[in-house]
């Protein structure tokens, strides 16, 4: 691959998913775009290069597609599922008792390991949550992968990564080599394509988030920027999930760590207060006196 | 050192699942039927047993129900590693005290995930 196209591609991959990388990933390239290229019967990756540059929607869609890390397996590093079961969701049956109505969201969900083993954890939980109306959203840039999720198809090799065998009998139905989750846990969830470096106010608030795994291909400013909308769609008292090598800290001061619970994220609720201090006039009404400028 | 029994008529598997679980930081002692693995807890339990199902001599499923029969056979934490891969068979082994099972083919990730299941790693 010659330098040019190279960097055309990070610069229109960093724009397009906001991927980061960096200079020396040629190869990891190179392997996920030539059998695209050979798929698509162009002689190479400078072919493809050349749609991209010509206006080929389709082909742009796919190279993102190719190039987005879907690794992904059911009950993923297992703590933070613990967390959910121990910590997120008895908090929450407290503070919504009330509502009985709970929305989480998996901001990447992949091939829907992720939302399923949220999911299954709940179904484990339904005891303590009987009456309750409890909203799942799946999100992910690839309809690929959203696509699969929406099958709840699974391989042999795929069910045993994390997944307890009894869920796996409790859960799941065998269609030759394949495993199906059950009807009711996919009806358990919605998926729907989405960009994280798009505007996604329009998915309302949410009292759980979990985003793991998916901001470390992100640099530093855009991750700032994420950090700050997911705050803004976020109750006040919810819960953030990131990946084990993921941190808010130094990026942003609109989350901070839960105190003993490495992985979880709680909103800064200090920093969202109305900013009136005892004992002065609150700063919207000094406003109004003045003169409208 | 945790201890890990493989017990597995075919010593490819037995060698390829002692590579693995040496890599987890177990020590292994092989056995080629239930029989022979049912010596070896009388005269030591294992901390964990990855267990092969179809065996000559004594199978394992018989294996185990002689297992967790035996004083203090309850404790060690039984694996299965079988080409057996349909629901019925594995409920069985779930019922007769299997706290695990792995369907072949298997590989690391798979074994290091299902120990780390039941509470070994």
């Amino acid at each position: 691959m010659i330098p040019a196209d190279y960097d055309f591609l990070r610069k229109f991959l960093k724009e397009r998913s906001g991927l980061d990388l960096s200079a020396d990933k040629q190869y990891l390239v190179e392997s996920r775009l030539m059998p695209l290229a050979r798929k698509a019967n162009l002689s190479g990756i400078e072919e493809l290069v050349q749609k991209i540059r010509n206006g080929s929607s389709a082909v742009a869609s796919d190279v993102v597609e190719a190039m987005t890390t879907n690794e992904t397996f059911f009950f993923r590093d297992k703590v933070p599922f613990d967390h959910l079961r121990d910590v997120v969701l008895p908090e929450m049956i407290q503070a919504r008792a009330a509502r009985k109505s709970l929305r989480i969201w998996c901001a990447a969900a992949s091939t829907g390991q992720e939302p399923y083993s949220i999911a299954m954890t709940i179904k484990e939980m339904s005891a303590r949550l009987a009456g309750w109306r409890i909203e799942i959203i799946g999100t992910d840039i690839s309809q690929q992968v959203l696509e699969k999720s929406k099958s709840g198809i699974y391989t042999q090799f795929e069910v045993q990564r994390g997944l307890p065998i009894q869920l796996l009998v409790k859960y799941f139905k065998q269609t030759g080599e394949m495993w199906q989750i059950n009807p009711d846990i996919r009806s358990m969830i919605q998926y729907r394509p989405l960009n994280l470096l798009q505007d996604f106010s329009s998915m309302g608030k949410f009292d759980i988030i979990f985003c793991r795994n998916v901001l470390i291909y992100f640099d530093q400013d855009m991750k700032t920027q994420i950090f700050g909308r997911l705050a803004k769609c976020m109750e006040p008292d919810g819960f953030l999930a990131l990946g084990a090598a993921e941190t808010v800290v130094g990026l942003t001061d609109a989350f901070k760590p839960h105190a003993d619970k490495r992985g979880l994220y709680r909103p800064n609720v200090v920093r969202a207060a109305p900013s009136i201090v005892p004992g002065m006039a609150p700063v919207g009404l000094k406003a109004a006196a003045s003169p409208v400028r | 050192m945790k201890t890990c029994l493989v017990v597995d008529d075919s010593s490819v598997i037995r060698k390829v699942a002692r590579r693995i679980l040496e890599g987890l930081d177990f020590e292994i002692t092989e056995a080629e039927d239930g029989e022979k693995a049912l010596e070896i807890c009388k005269q030591s339990l294992p901390d964990a047993v990855l267990l092969d199902w179809n065996m000559p001599v004594m199978d394992g499923y018989e294996f185990l129900r002689n297992l967790r029969r035996m004083p203090g056979g309850d404790v060690p934490k039984v694996v299965f590693c079988t080409t057996e891969n349909d629901v019925a068979h594995i409920a069985r082994a779930l019922h007769a005290g299997a706290n695990e099972y792995i369907m072949k083919p298997f590989d690391k990730e798979i074994v290091s995930a299902k120990f780390q299941e039941v509470g070994l790693i």
